[in-house]
């Protein structure tokens, strides 16, 4: 899927822009873009590996642990495939934990610590699975509960009430989550119907 | 009450875990640089994805495209009552959080951070994730390809999120 899309993303500018006859700020967006995703790199190695080393610390001392026993209930209902002892529980816990604090960075390494132990699982091995899926939709649907970074945005704009998105943020976010939980579970019920 | 949550919440998290690392007595700096480590590699793993992906975002919006593309969903966005200066964020949203951060900062320079547009970009910003990088570096990080119902569950749930933004922002 990606590969087309990619692949349809860059022949599309590249074509839109002989067209309008613009490909001098085409190769100039190409190569800025470039070195932005390098840049944003070197930003995210800083503030990644320091997230890495502190939930080192926390899964380590067995906090992490403890936290994840407490999501332990959600987790029972979300992928009903994951063995009670399997590996990949502590991660998806973690991710989504770091995920609900809006600690999007801490949230990464460990998602993709889950991904990699819920791999191991699917002999069809370019093939998600019914997990893999559903924590990915999840993931997406944006698990956040407090926008940091928004309320930032809006204090520096000037906004009278920066924290007023708070509310708004938490019920809109409900819902996204919500239809994701509801739309894998719809999934899930479609696959064991086929299967029988 | 809320915005001193917000300020106190990522020191109180780091410390609350090194403290928890010391009196477990764990040697806490050995443990934070073999995470750090891992961070990096993590961070290495992921850096062609973002060059791949970025650039092909750079190319599309510098093309004209994504402008014409805004423009032609512009009617039926009205249809859907979908205001016209979240279409591009709506879209970019998908694939670029730093290029959607770009158009809300926009939003807010013109319409206030306060008025119901603001308001709106703020909360979706919120309340959605950035569909094609989250899919690209988790499946892309375990070399899957067949995504099967992940792109429609997500945007699906996305489209969710927009409508509640627009909906709590406009009511």
């Amino acid at each position: 899927m990606l590969n087309y899309l990619w692949g349809f993303m860059i022949l599309t500018g590249m074509l839109w822009g002989a067209a309008n006859n613009n490909l001098e700020a085409v190769t100039q967006g190409l190569l800025d873009s470039a070195a932005e995703a390098v840049t944003l790199s070197i930003t995210m190695v800083g503030i990644l590996s320091f997230w890495s080393g502190v939930l080192e610390v926390g899964s380590q001392s067995g906090l992490i642990e403890w936290l994840a026993e407490k999501m332990e209930p959600i987790l029972n209902f979300l992928f009903p495939d994951l063995e009670k002892n399997h590996p990949a529980r502590l991660p998806i816990a973690v991710n989504m934990v770091a995920n609900m604090l809006g600690l999007g960075m801490a949230a990464t390494p460990a998602g993709l610590e889950a991904m990699k132990l819920l791999q191991k699982d699917e002999r069809k091995n370019n093939q998600a699975s019914n997990a893999m899926c559903c924590f990915l939709i999840i993931n997406i649907s944006s698990l956040q509960l407090i926008p940091i970074s928004m309320i930032a945005y809006r204090s520096q704009y000037g906004s009278a009430d920066p924290t007023a998105v708070l509310g708004p943020a938490l019920l809109a976010t409900g819902c996204s989550t919500l239809t994701a939980v509801i739309f894998c579970k719809l999934m899930e019920l479609r696959k064991a119907v086929a299967e029988k | 009450m809320i915005q001193w949550i917000s300020r106190i919440l990522v020191p109180l998290i780091v410390s609350y875990i090194i403290g928890f690392g010391i009196l477990s007595r764990r040697p806490v700096f050995d443990d934070f640089l073999t995470g750090a480590k891992e961070g990096i590699r993590t961070t290495v793993n992921i850096l062609p994805t973002l060059v791949g992906l970025m650039t092909a975002v750079g190319v599309l919006r510098s093309s004209g495209f994504l402008d014409t593309l805004s423009n032609w969903l512009s009617v039926p966005a009205t249809w859907l009552h979908l205001p016209a200066p979240l279409i591009p964020l709506t879209l970019i949203r998908l694939i670029s959080n730093s290029a959607a951060i770009g158009l809300v900062l926009d939003i807010f320079t013109r319409y206030g951070p306060d008025s119901p547009m603001g308001m709106a970009a703020s909360v979706m910003m919120s309340s959605t994730e950035t569909v094609f990088y989250c899919i690209s570096v988790y499946f892309g990080s375990v070399h899957v390809t067949k995504t099967r119902y992940v792109l429609p569950g997500a945007l699906l749930a996305t489209a969710a999120g927009v409508v509640a933004s627009i909906v709590i922002a406009f009511l």
